[in-house]
């Protein structure tokens, strides 16, 4: 065990544990009948790959906010490996977890090994 | 709810946890590095444990972590971790129909569950919301499936990282498994050339805005793939009805 507990943090940590479920729920939450219109209902079709895109890109060509210089970095070649390795094992029922597995084997050595 | 033997029993049970542990293993090494950052901020070994246990969403908790550790006043942090969670906003907008069948309890323990991962692979699989009673049970038993592997490997792994906190530096770059996964999911989600268009959009949305604070480049890459690919589907669809009339 480490460090003194106090009641603040431990009720600033209860709050967002709360937020965690009222962002999750939020339009849930309410059951009056009310429905999105049909042009949102489209267009969150879109939303989750997007999403994904929007968290993924800035981690392979950002550093500390700044675009990466030059194309010695592990993360692209990772990331290409990665892909590589999906669109060809597309079909098969664990094709994320090779993804994973292709990615950190290019990932570590070049990261760890090269310093990239 | 999610431990309901209906569930256990149903085969989506199955295919949901398979689902979520293909990701699993870089989700985990979020979720180590997540325990470790927790513990390296200056938390107490309680106020870790507790973080991980409840708040279970990683951005907000490393959001959180700086500012409770610089003695930001409380309403900062949790406005913080709101505005880091607000595209789960969006994604409860998508999930309304295939929840409202649900008393308000279990709404809100499965959206209290429904991270990132759990949304986007419920929403590939079961791309309409369910209107026979055999569908809905069908969807309630995937999302059982796949947020409780999630939810178990998630919290194993953080549990770990806050143990090995001194052991496991950050440099090592272990996190980097976590894009991986999220990587594999996205390409497994392209299955239409709009999509294509939604996810390169919101990649340069999201470098382009990435200065914004609390992660809101990504509620704006959102928006504007969104707002893109029903333009392009509309432009298309105008199209084909001109195409159509003057034949």
């Amino acid at each position: 065990m480490s460090g003194e507990t106090d009641l603040w943090t431990v009720s600033v940590i209860v709050g967002l544990a709360l937020i965690t479920v009222l962002t999750r729920s939020l339009f849930f939450i309410s059951s009056r009948p009310w429905q999105l219109p049909r042009w949102a209902q489209r267009g969150l079709q879109y939303a989750p790959i997007a999403a994904m895109a929007a968290v993924i890109v800035p981690e392979l060509v950002m550093t500390q906010g700044q675009f990466i210089q030059g194309w010695q970095d592990a993360r692209i070649f990772a990331a290409v490996a990665g892909a590589a390795w999906f669109l060809t094992h597309r079909a098969q029922r664990q094709a994320v977890l090779g993804t994973i597995v292709a990615g950190m084997f290019v990932y570590l050595p070049l990261h760890l090994g090269w310093g990239w | 709810m999610f431990w309901r033997p209906a569930f256990f029993r149903h085969p989506e049970y199955r295919v949901g946890a398979l689902d979520a542990l293909g990701a699993a293993p870089g989700l985990a090494a979020w979720a180590l590095m997540t325990g470790v950052a927790m513990v390296n901020s200056g938390l107490s070994t309680f106020e870790s444990v507790l973080m991980g246990l409840i708040v279970f969403a990683g951005s907000s908790q490393l959001a959180a972590i700086p500012l409770i550790a610089a003695g930001a006043p409380m309403w900062v942090v949790l406005a913080a971790g709101f505005c880091v969670n607000l595209r789960f906003v969006v994604f409860s907008a998508h999930m309304r129909p295939y929840m409202m069948h649900l008393p308000l309890r279990e709404r809100l323990l499965t959206g209290y569950l429904m991270t990132d991962l759990s949304y986007v692979q419920f929403t590939r699989r079961h791309p309409q919301p369910g209107g026979e009673p055999q569908q809905l049970l069908a969807q309630q038993a995937y999302l059982a499936g796949n947020c409780g592997l999630n939810w178990v490997s998630w919290q194993s792994f953080t549990m770990l990282g806050i143990v090995l906190a001194g052991l496991i530096p950050a440099k090592w770059g272990l996190g980097f498994a976590g894009i991986m996964a999220l990587l594999g999911v996205m390409f497994s989600l392209a299955s239409s050339p709009l999509r294509w268009v939604s996810a390169g959009v919101a990649g340069a949305a999201a470098v382009v805005a990435f200065a914004l604070p609390f992660k809101l480049n990504i509620l704006v890459a959102i928006a504007a793939a969104v707002a893109m690919s029903l333009l392009l589907e509309a432009v298309h669809q105008a199209r084909s009805a001109s195409s159509e009339s003057g034949a």
